[in-house]
């Protein structure tokens, strides 16, 4: 019987950082965007909150674009 | 399709009648996080997932390719086995749809194709290895990887918001988790209606009616497609209800951790080639989730009893479509005989679902928004799982009630004996 602990490994070390970094990266961009909102009710601006989380977001959007060009191909 | 035979329908027919039980049975896997966070109202979640699956069972057909090599000899194989192994899928699908338990549609796919082979050409036309490498050592990876993953992730993300204010963030959360439940779903449509184009493919194949090595015609990949996108929109709202609610209770950022998750572990075997089930991995991330919550709980008896029918698909779709195949080698009559018993006792799981649905459930409340029909659904998931310590806790008490109208009836029943 061969078990291809390899591939098993890789699918939990890949599932593992991918998850965890998008979640992260993700999280970092809702906080960026509730710290705007607090500033913007202040009065202050905050382009570099807002810069950040439209940062965050994009490399979100990324990945989801690149699970589909997975499963597409 | 020169000769297109009675049997070679019935299959045919079987099979999309299992693809559409797989649709409802997996709707949960996508949607059952989007829905009891209320990240989407239930029937857009549903009709967003339908949509996404009939898109993606035309992305591919690698997976349809591969569902008959490999676990069966194809050579022995008659169209008569394949409808069995059908039988026993599907019977076993709607079981566990009826108590309300995700499990694998391909396990319960595989155990029925087992089955059913054994029962026709003997056991040493399964192979061993294979079963134990592609399905049974998965069922217990995905849990685990899953679960593991989406357990770090929604702790770190919850170190991470911790200066974050509760209503944006969970609406952006919302918004991610519609994202990766979107993935799910799609992944589910090239995995799963292609199951199903595979095994009709298959069935052609045996049946003489396309040349062996054909990639499946047009209008197999139209109907698997459609079928499993029409069963994910009607929404198996009982395994919805037990993976969204019953197994723990999400918030939308352990929603989002635990949808992520599921798509990345989905993904990511699938692209390496260690095929993992879908059901099992959303099982997985969303208890690691619940897990991965200050305070969080998991209801293990809810899972267990998961567990337990995780154990039990692939014998007993095995189980019975082993039977099935008994039955369909009498001939005929035999082959009538099972199709008639799928029909009867399909019917009747469906009879008893609308006896149970009408007190229980709310499926006639998805107008409502989400919020109020989870909290109705919160108020009555626990009864199932609870109601049998809480009838034991009831019985425990009772005798102190109990032996006060003995001792009331004792006085009656000497004057009766003395008479």
């Amino acid at each position: 019987m061969h078990i291809d602990w390899a591939a098993l490994g890789s699918v939990f070390g890949v599932s593992l950082v991918v998850t965890v970094a998008l979640v992260a990266v993700f999280t970092l961009g809702i906080t960026a965007l509730s710290r705007r909102e607090r500033a913007t009710a202040q009065g202050d601006s905050a382009t570099l909150a807002l810069t950040g989380a439209y940062a965050c977001f994009a490399a979100c959007a990324a990945a989801v674009a690149y699970g589909i060009y997975i499963i597409v191909a | 399709m020169e000769s297109f035979s009675l049997i070679l329908a019935i299959v045919v027919v079987t099979a999309l009648a299992f693809d559409f039980t797989n649709g409802f049975h997996d709707t949960a896997n996508a949607m059952a996080t989007t829905i009891s966070t209320g990240a989407l109202k239930p029937k857009v979640a549903v009709a967003m997932s339908a949509t996404l699956n009939l898109v993606g069972a035309f992305l591919s057909v690698e997976v349809a390719n591969t569902i008959s090599k490999g676990l069966v000899d194809e050579s022995g194989i008659r169209p008569e086995v394949i409808f069995a192994a059908l039988v026993g899928a599907i019977l076993w699908n709607l079981v566990t749809w009826l108590v309300g338990l995700p499990s694998s549609s391909s396990h319960a796919l595989m155990g029925g194709l087992i089955g059913a082979t054994i029962a026709s050409a003997g056991t040493g036309a399964v192979h061993g290895d294979v079963l134990v490498t592609k399905v049974l050592l998965p069922a217990v990876a995905a849990p685990i990887v899953a679960g593991v993953a989406a357990m770090l992730a929604t702790r770190f993300s919850y170190t991470l918001s911790r200066n974050s204010d509760g209503k944006a963030a969970d609406k952006g959360f919302r918004v991610g988790q519609i994202a990766s439940a979107g993935l799910v779903s799609l992944a589910h449509g090239t995995n799963d209606a292609q199951k199903t184009m595979g095994i009709i493919t298959l069935a052609l194949i045996a049946g003489g009616s396309i040349a062996p090595d054909s990639d499946p015609p047009t209008w197999v990949i139209l109907s698997a497609g459609l079928a499993i996108a029409m069963g994910t929109y009607i929404g198996g709202w009982r395994i919805i209800r037990t993976m969204g609610k019953g197994l723990t209770d999400l918030r939308p950022q352990q929603g989002f951790a635990a949808q992520t998750s599921a798509a990345a572990v989905i993904l990511a075997s699938s692209h390496i080639g260690f095929s993992l089930s879908t059901t099992h991995a959303v099982s997985g991330s969303v208890m690691g989730a619940g897990l991965g919550r200050k305070g969080g709980v998991v209801r293990w008896s809810t899972a267990t009893r998961m567990f337990v029918a995780w154990g039990l698909t692939l014998p007993a779709a095995a189980l019975v479509g082993a039977l099935a195949e008994s039955v369909t080698d009498l001939g005929d009559w035999g082959t009538a005989l099972v199709a008639v018993f799928l029909i009867a006792s399909s019917t009747a799981i469906w009879i008893v679902s609308r006896r149970q649905v009408v007190d229980a459930s709310n499926v006639n409340e998805f107008e409502e928004p989400a919020g109020v029909v989870t909290a109705a659904i919160a108020a009555v998931t626990p009864p199932p799982s609870v109601a049998l310590s809480e009838g034991l806790t009831a019985t425990i008490p009772s005798p102190p009630v109990t032996p006060a109208p003995v001792v009331k009836s004792d006085p009656a029943t000497p004057p009766a004996a003395a008479v």
